[in-house]
């Protein structure tokens, strides 16, 4: 862990504190190569700060610093998530149709005129028991993960047609927009403030619950044992069964609430909304360095994941230049090269 | 034991993996008609002497599933997986009509053969990307063809600069809304490429070695067998198909839409193949289940149309679909059906599992 806390410089650094850096980080990745994705994450994320400023300028400054955490709280939210189930060496597809079916229902529910409240719970429990029954699906009748949570992808995204194909949006009174709501923490000049919403609050409060979760409980070392061996883990007397399913659950359920985080800051749902945010996800947890056959893997690691992908998106839309269109090809691209990079790590470590 | 002979030949039938497909294609039709007691209606169009009715709308919608289907069945078979086949459709059909547009000519057969040949190629170009990450490389197949099926969108819409491309061409269209001897063109076709592909698999070795990489791909290595080259030609030949169904799609109204061609089409592959009685574990495929999962779709998605439910809410169906058959296909309620079975036998009851394994493996 020590490397993701390594300070995130970008300005100019003196010589022999930058050698002492990168001779720790040396010694870090020698000793546990399995970390070399993460640092790799935090290099190419420094990297990208500096290109942008360097190119388009205003990057390293509050507000666009705080707008990639208030546009991106779900992404973050559905990586932390993502980051569980692949820990295990499962994976879950059904994350952005979650949403999809998620914020629909409830921002149907809420203009019907129900309790707010109740709404917030709904939308979390639609996911809750989604993931439920992929986890059902994989731990109690042997279907393949990515099978069980392609069939629950499609099931939500037809559910969300069935209710309603249209934009739906919320009323512009509604208290669950409280939480997309902005406030100025630090007042800078002009518009150059630290902006915050509740929903960001939300999603940091995801990570730390998940980083006290995965690294200093049972259920924690659970998941990283199902993921390294799942037999030896069962064999250890590990509560394998109950584990696997939780893994699922802890995914719909933050799925539900990144649904909560988005509707509140757009008001509008849809049935198409989140296609490809499966994706996202996985991308951001593998670029965060967490391994695709599971076990090895930080959940701030992802978080690092999901800030590179909405830099990305940011810079994207600042170059201009660059059609929109590409922007799922180089998500693509980006994925591909972290899994090659992850093949090589793990191939190194087995010979 | 006459009796016996009698009851072990139905359950025989029973038995077959497909049985269930042929009999669900049955009840969705009865469905049909006890709405419109005319649905299976065929009528002779007095002009050209072609079939029109409601059957042979579904034969023609099942063209395309039935391509990724015959295609996902053999990738299932290695083990894998091919979620891009939705894509490599979309991609296929940009290519074709973006080809079409800028060459004009709408009468021109040389054009249309250039514009399937220039699809088929970008086709199998994706799906050796595919296949060597696959087979070469040893990412996971759910992985490196989930990128290719979210990156494939984005190409598609690259080709096309994100607009939907129309083009006129004759011959091309005349390939998905012609008629041969009263029937489309466009499932003679599928039947013939189903039947060739059907022919080379199942007469030479090649299927006999794509089962058993399926199996134990370490075993089939030490039985001679060269698992990554086979692969790779598994992937490229899936993506070539899933190029001829995305030509089928777009050659119906001669427009690509670069966001709906092909769009959730993976489901209906792994949904066809899993009616077909394949099990996603690999190891076995069969050609005439796939082919029966694909009508079975076809007349499902007709159906739901003519029934008047939205047809955006159809995957929802379908994945409920899919999850019934995977559970019937896990040991746990086979073990249920088993148990309940039991009583009556109970000299056989401790061996009563392995033997239907073992007449699964049979029949499949």
């Amino acid at each position: 862990m020590t490397t993701v806390q390594t300070p995130r410089v970008d300005g100019p650094v003196e010589a022999s504190a930058s050698s002492k850096l990168i001779a720790r980080v040396k010694r870090v990745v020698s000793s546990n190569p399995s970390v070399l994705p993460t640092v790799a994450a935090i290099v190419i994320f420094v990297g990208m700060v500096i290109y942008g400023e360097v190119a388009y300028g205003r990057i390293v400054q509050y507000n666009t610093l705080s707008n990639l955490f208030i546009n991106n709280a779900h992404l973050i939210i559905l990586a932390v998530g993502m980051t569980f189930v692949i820990l295990t060496g499962g994976i879950d597809l059904s994350v952005g149709s979650v949403i999809a079916l998620s914020s629909v229902a409830g921002v149907m529910l809420a203009n019907a005129g129900w309790n707010p409240w109740v709404v917030i719970v709904l939308m979390v429990l639609i996911g809750t028991v989604i993931g439920l029954a992929s986890g059902i699906l994989i731990q109690y009748f042997n279907v393949q993960p990515f099978i069980a949570t392609l069939a629950m992808m499609f099931l939500g995204r037809g559910l969300a047609a069935l209710l309603s194909t249209r934009p739906e949006r919320l009323d512009d009174e509604s208290p669950i927009l409280w939480l997309g709501e902005q406030f100025k923490v630090i007042d800078g000049e002009k518009v150059n403030d630290v902006v915050i919403t509740p929903g960001v609050i939300v999603a940091l409060l995801v990570v730390l619950i998940a980083f006290f979760v995965l690294h200093r409980t049972r259920t924690g070392r659970t998941v990283y044992a199902i993921g390294g061996s799942e037999s030896s883990s069962a064999l250890m007397g590990l509560a394998v069964p109950r584990t696997k399913v939780l893994v699922y659950v802890i995914s719909g359920t933050l799925s539900g609430i990144a649904a909560v985080v988005y509707t509140s800051r757009l008001g509008i749902a849809q049935n198409i909304t989140g296609i490809g945010w499966e994706l996202d996800a996985i991308a951001a947890t593998v670029i965060g360095g967490t391994l695709l056959t599971g076990g090895y893997g930080y959940v701030l690691g992802s978080v690092v994941g999901a800030l590179v992908l909405g830099l990305m998106n940011v810079l994207i839309t600042r170059d201009g230049g660059i059609p929109p269109e590409m922007t799922t090809i180089i998500t693509g691209g980006i994925l591909l090269v972290f899994v090659l990079l992850q093949r090589a790590v793990t191939s190194k470590r087995h010979t | 034991m006459s009796t016996g002979a009698r009851t072990n030949w139905l359950r025989e039938l029973i038995r077959k993996p497909y049985f269930w497909g042929v009999v669900a294609i049955f009840a969705l039709l009865a469905l049909n008609v006890l709405k419109d007691p005319n649905y299976l209606a065929l009528s002779v169009n007095p002009v050209n002497g072609n079939l029109v009715g409601n059957v042979v709308d579904i034969l023609r919608a099942s063209a395309p599933i039935l391509m990724i289907a015959v295609g996902m069945s053999l990738v299932i078979a290695t083990g894998g997986i091919d979620l891009s086949v939705g894509s490599v459709m979309a991609v296929s059909g940009a290519v074709a009509m973006v080809f079409m547009k800028d060459a004009g000519q709408s009468g021109s057969l040389g054009v249309a053969l250039g514009a399937i040949g220039l699809a088929l190629l970008v086709s199998a170009v994706l799906g050796a990307i595919n296949g060597v990450l696959v087979a070469y490389i040893g990412l996971q197949p759910f992985i490196s063809t989930l990128i290719m099926m979210l990156a494939g969108r984005g190409i598609a819409k690259v080709i096309t600069e994100g607009q939907n491309t129309s083009a006129t061409n004759d011959p091309f269209r005349w390939i998905a809304n012609g008629f041969v001897v009263g029937l489309p063109v466009v499932f003679l076709l599928a039947i013939v490429i189903v039947i060739i592909v059907g022919l080379v698999v199942r007469r030479s070795a090649l299927g006999l070695m794509i089962e058993a990489i399926g199996i134990n791909p370490k075993a089939s290595r030490m039985a001679g067998i060269k698992p990554s080259g086979l692969l790779l030609t598994v992937y490229i030949l899936s993506a070539v198909l899933a190029g001829i169904a995305g030509i089928m799609s777009v050659g119906t109204v001669m427009t690509v839409d670069v966001s709906r061609t092909g769009y959730q089409m993976e489901l209906d592959a792994i949904l066809a193949v899993v009616i077909g009685g394949t099990s996603l574990a690999g190891g076995k495929f069969s050609i005439g289940g796939a082919v029966v999962g694909a009508l079975l779709i076809a007349t499902l998605d007709k159906t739901i149309v003519f029934l008047g439910i939205s047809s955006s809410a159809t995957p929802a169906f379908k994945a409920i679909v899919i999850v019934v058959l995977c559970l019937l296909q896990s040991e746990r309620v086979r073990s249920w059906f088993s148990q309940r079975r039991k009583p009556p036998r109970p000299t056989s009851a401790p061996t009563s599992v392995p033997p239907t394994q073992q007449k699964q493996e049979v029949t499949a």
